[in-house]
């Protein structure tokens, strides 16, 4: 029974991480690209001169002038993915919001994988040692019971109740 | 005469500190308690002696006195006199002091207390703080000097330090820089002095487990002695980041509260490590185990704000955060070098002193499920970690600089984040020891029935985006499993005694004050979580241009951009300030008036959203600061943010569920 | 086993922070040190190795668009540019920092500049001269040594002659 619900648990959890992912949304228009055009393709660009500010939110002329050609392109009916290849041979990875998953950079989603897979190895191995058999016994049970806090108030009343009771009838 | 008494008092501070380091150390060798209490008192008297240094910087900060650098650096004759004294921290220079004040603050007060009882850690206690003391003052006295001069050459360059050089002459200018105009804000007022407070908290816990390790004690006494300074320190910290979240929230335009920026992330780690110390002491206290695992966290905590504090600070990043390039860098590598070194040896060597052992009957059992919650902070900590670190890593092997932004952030986060969420379903439910998974059925199903209207109302509201509706579910669930269990233990009560609903729900809440404080806690987190949920899955902006007359749409709001004030308000700024009438389904319900401040000392502008808030969402207007405002033109950025109120109101729950653990109790002296 | 590996791993990380904050606090390439090569792709197209141009002396200008410091010097460059021009022996080199590209071009018909200049791609050549901003200009002598380093704009056409000049033969 303890296997089933590990392994029910187990699943749950690992619905839960799965990745979230954010819409991509590509553009191949001509028609003139709005301010909203322009910020989408820009919120996942960091501003190459002042670092970790995104391109939509800095008010820089420099980064007015990058937005502008965000807004060239996009009118050339560049799509975003061209644009942000774009970006990145003019001013290197640090304009992407994610290093570029090549070469040394591997590094930063695997470090955390082993680390999450790791720790959750050593949570197994921890609990199946520190664990022992549950009690079984009525005796056992009611002690452990006795320690949780919201009861124990019922049960010291239980047992002045049958204090008395034990009392009155002797 | 001013700036020579506040440097005179900060040397005789450090002075002082030295000298209790020596005494205390002297007299914990040769048990000399009399050297003890010499210490002692000289830590007693490091605040009093700050204190003195702090008012004289506020004096010359009010009072304009231009020909100290730092004043002349952040204030200027336009501001109003409360915003020249928060000034003290608009700097690196009064920063370092204003922090040295607090931590001064923490140490002096650690002496008041009884020390009877544990005097053999009190000398070490001293050593420590007054060693992390005179550190910080050796960067104000020998690196950024707030009470500095200007003195300019015969070549005309200028020289910045205490003492006259040679062949220079005292200038007096008439005008300073002024403030950035970003740290105007109310919130910025009240932000850094939490977030301060927060961290530099954390040295008490941090020097009693050390004087612990020091003198070879294997107790939890520290544990007992450290409880309610850990807890208010967690408290500050906390407060400090909500409170950068709102302001961010409130004046920085992108929509956003918290940005995985570098600096950020350096003040979410020690609040990381802190709650995992926090749950983990309580496992230690009701049933004696990892004893390893506390000692460490606790040590970890600390570590992490001075390893945060470095990285603001010595220009190793740069972000909006951080300070100025600042020479305190390789000084401070050695400070906390030596921290790092010398903490992990004490820990490594006592190490197996500390063992205990671990029994844990079931998944379930309270420590199970608080186990589990330490291991998810630990893991979002070290993922946090590494992708601050990261980037550093990556120019010094590669030479390419990389960004790692939230993406990769959010991506770890939101999967320990329902964790936790499913852990806070189970815990109000566990008990200590051991709950079987029949006991757990009986106890869930109700809440459960109950949760599924999570499920439901975003359902028929037309959601359909799988990963809110199980944040719903869980948000809905834990709610739904809190008030059962405080429903539960109220009628517990009413069933054994015959008293007013009152009564019972008073003795309740007298009785029970951790575990209910527990359960206003993570009831605070879950409401956190539904804002936040809110805006993270459900967030629109559009971006336009209006002339005046001009409407702009986003779903289900609309709003016409009406007219123009252009005003001057006497303090130092320009004021441009749009009038939009909002409407939603068609219907005017109100008006907001986004503005654009523009600083005339230094030119710089600000923009001030206007926000209609409900509990549904936020209609966030904010005037894009790069562009000109007129009445052709003015570019509105809008934002709907739904549910992002219940992120603030979690919080005021949160600081109300920590107050209530951290209230005194009154002493047992009623008989049943 | 476990100790090795913690004050292994504690060694590595404090190295990491020493020698990050050693390289944030460095200043330019500095006069006496040999100029490090690199690659111009020019924006007529044309490429330029700097290792190529040994023996000539080179004056390389780092510039940009959104550059208001910029601008004061940029005629006296061409002018610069336009004196040695007939001697064969000086190279201006203009290296765009972080800019784009129609505003560069643009900024280049404004001040009239031919010699040529390209966009510093992936900032790898400001990165290898560690610039602190724009306008920075180095110049090399014929040997391939820093032989001055000018932080922020030369302040006349004569104060770039008199630089130049000492290193002609």
């Amino acid at each position: 029974m303890k296997r089933d619900m590990k392994t029910w648990l187990g699943i749950f959890i690992l619905i839960l991480l799965i990745v979230l992912s954010i819409p991509v949304v590509g553009y191949a228009q001509g028609s003139d690209p709005t301010d909203d055009d322009v910020n989408t393709v820009a919120k996942q660009l960091y501003c190459p001169v002042c670092e970790n500010i995104p391109l939509d939110a800095c008010g820089t002329a420099a980064c007015e002038q990058w937005r502008g050609i965000i807004y060239d392109k996009l009118k050339e009916g560049w799509t975003e993915d061209q644009i942000k290849d774009y970006f990145v041979a003019q001013y290197g990875d640090r304009v992407l919001a994610e290093p570029p998953k090549q070469g040394f950079n591997w590094l930063v989603y695997l470090v955390p994988l082993l680390v999450f897979t790791g720790g959750g190895f050593l949570l197994y191995r921890g609990f199946n040692r520190w664990k022992e058999s549950a009690p079984t016994t009525k005796e056992g049970k009611e002690i452990l019971k006795k320690e949780d806090p919201s009861m124990d108030k019922y049960i010291e009343r239980i047992e002045n109740e049958l204090k008395k009771r034990s009392e009155g009838s002797k | 005469m001013v700036a020579e008494i506040g440097f005179g008092s900060l040397f005789i501070t450090l002075l002082f500190s030295i000298f209790g380091i020596g005494a205390a150390i002297y007299g914990a060798q040769n048990k000399n308690q009399a050297w003890i209490s010499s210490a002692k008192n000289a830590m007693q008297l490091v605040f009093p002696l700050l204190t003195i240094s702090v008012i004289s910087l506020l004096y010359l900060l009010v009072n304009n006195h231009f020909e100290v650098a730092y004043v002349h650096n952040v204030t200027s004759t336009t501001m109003p006199t409360y915003l020249k004294m928060t000034a003290l921290w608009g700097g690196q220079a009064g920063s370092l002091l204003f922090w040295s004040w607090l931590l001064a603050a923490f140490t002096s007060a650690v002496t008041l207390r009884k020390w009877d009882r544990d005097q053999d850690l009190l000398p070490w206690v001293i050593v420590v703080n007054l060693i992390t003391l005179a550190f910080f003052l050796i960067l104000n006295i020998f690196y950024e000097n707030p009470f500095n001069m200007i003195w300019q050459e015969a070549s005309g360059g200028y020289l910045f330090s205490f003492n006259q050089p040679l062949g220079t002459r005292q200038i007096f200018p008439i005008e300073g820089t002024g403030l950035n105009p970003l740290l105007r804000h109310p919130g910025m007022i009240i932000h850094p002095p939490m977030q301060y407070l927060g961290f530099v908290g954390f040295i008490i816990p941090f020097s009693f487990a050390i004087a612990t390790l020091i003198t070879r004690r294997t107790d939890d006494r520290w544990i007992q002695l450290s409880r309610g300074w850990t807890l208010w320190a967690w408290l500050f910290l906390s407060l400090g980041l909500i409170l950068g979240a709102r302001w961010a929230y409130d004046v920085l335009g992108w929509g956003g509260y918290w940005g995985w920026d570098p600096v950020e992330n350096s003040a979410f780690m020690p609040w990381l490590s802190g709650t995992a110390y926090i749950h983990a002491v309580l496992i230690k206290e009701k049933r004696g185990m990892f004893k390893q695992l506390t000692m460490v966290l606790s040590i970890l905590t600390y570590l992490l704000v001075i390893f945060g504090t470095f990285i603001t600070r010595s220009g190793l990043l740069s972000s909006v955060h951080s300070f100025a390039q600042s020479k305190i860098g390789p000084v401070f590598l050695i400070f906390i070098s030596m921290t790092i070194i010398i903490s992990v040896w004490l820990l490594s060597s006592r190490w197996n002193a500390l063992r205990s052992k671990q029994v844990i009957r079931s998944f379930f059992s309270k420590e199970g499920l608080i186990i589990i919650s330490v291991v998810l902070f630990l893991g979002l900590l070290v993922t946090v970690f590494w992708g601050v670190l990261f980037p550093i890593i990556s120019e010094l092997v590669i030479g390419q600089k990389v960004t790692v932004g939230p993406p990769f952030y959010e991506r770890v986060a939101a999967p320990i984040f329902g964790g936790l969420l499913i852990l806070m379903v189970l815990c109000p439910l566990a008990i200590w020891t051991f709950m079987s998974y029949k006991n757990l059925g009986k106890l869930l199903w109700k809440p459960f029935i109950i949760s599924l209207i999570g499920v439901a109302l975003p359902l028929y509201g037309g959601l359909t985006k799988w990963s809110a509706l199980i944040a719903f579910w869980l948000v809905a669930f834990v709610l739904a499993v809190n008030a059962f269990e405080i429903a539960k233990r109220i009628r517990v009560r009413r069933n054994t005694e015959s008293e007013s609903w009152w009564s019972s729900f008073s003795r309740v809440v007298k009785r029970n004050r951790r575990s209910l404080s527990a359960m206003i806690v993570h009831i605070s987190m879950v409401l956190m979580a539904l804002g936040i949920v809110g805006i993270e899955f459900f967030q629109t902006e559009t971006q336009g241009t209006l002339a005046e007359g001009d409407r702009l749409n986003l779903a289900p709001y609309s709003m016409v951009y009406q007219n123009l004030d252009v005003f001057d308000p006497q303090d130092g700024r320009i004021v441009a300030r749009a009038v939009v009438q909002v409407e939603k389904d068609g219907r005017v319900v109100g008006e907001l008036y986004p503005r654009k401040d523009v600083y005339i000392d230094s030119n710089q502008p600000v923009t001030v959203p206007g926000v209609r808030s409900t509990l549904l969402d936020d209609f966030y207007v904010i005037l894009v600061d790069w562009k000109p405002v007129t009445s052709e033109g003015a570019t509105f950025k809008v934002y709907h943010n739904p549910l992002v109120q219940w992120l603030w109101i979690g919080t005021y729950v949160f600081v109300g569920g920590v107050i209530f653990a951290t209230w005194p109790e009154k002493k047992k002296n009623e008989v049943n | 086993m476990k100790k090795i590996l913690l004050w292994g791993g504690l060694t590595i990380f404090l190295m990491i922070l020493g020698v990050g904050l050693f390289r944030s606090q460095q200043a330019q390439v500095n006069i006496g040190e040999p100029a490090p090569d690199f690659e111009l792709l020019s924006f007529s197209g044309e490429r330029y190795q700097l290792s190529d141009l040994r023996g000539k002396v080179v004056v390389i200008n780092f510039w940009a668009s959104w550059c208001e410091s910029c601008k004061p010097e940029a005629k006296d460059l061409e002018d610069a540019y336009q004196f040695y021009l007939s001697r064969g022996d000086v190279i201006f080199l203009g290296v765009d920092y972080v800019d784009t590209e129609p505003e560069a071009l643009a900024y280049l018909k404004e001040f009239g500049i031919t010699y040529p200049n390209g966009p510093d791609l992936k900032t790898s050549i400001s990165q290898a001269y560690r610039i602190r901003g724009v306008p920075e200009t180095f110049v090399i002598d014929k040997n391939g040594t820093i032989a001055h380093l000018q932080i922020g704009p030369f302040r006349s056409l004569p104060e770039i002659l008199s630089v130049i000049d000492p290193l002609l033969d």
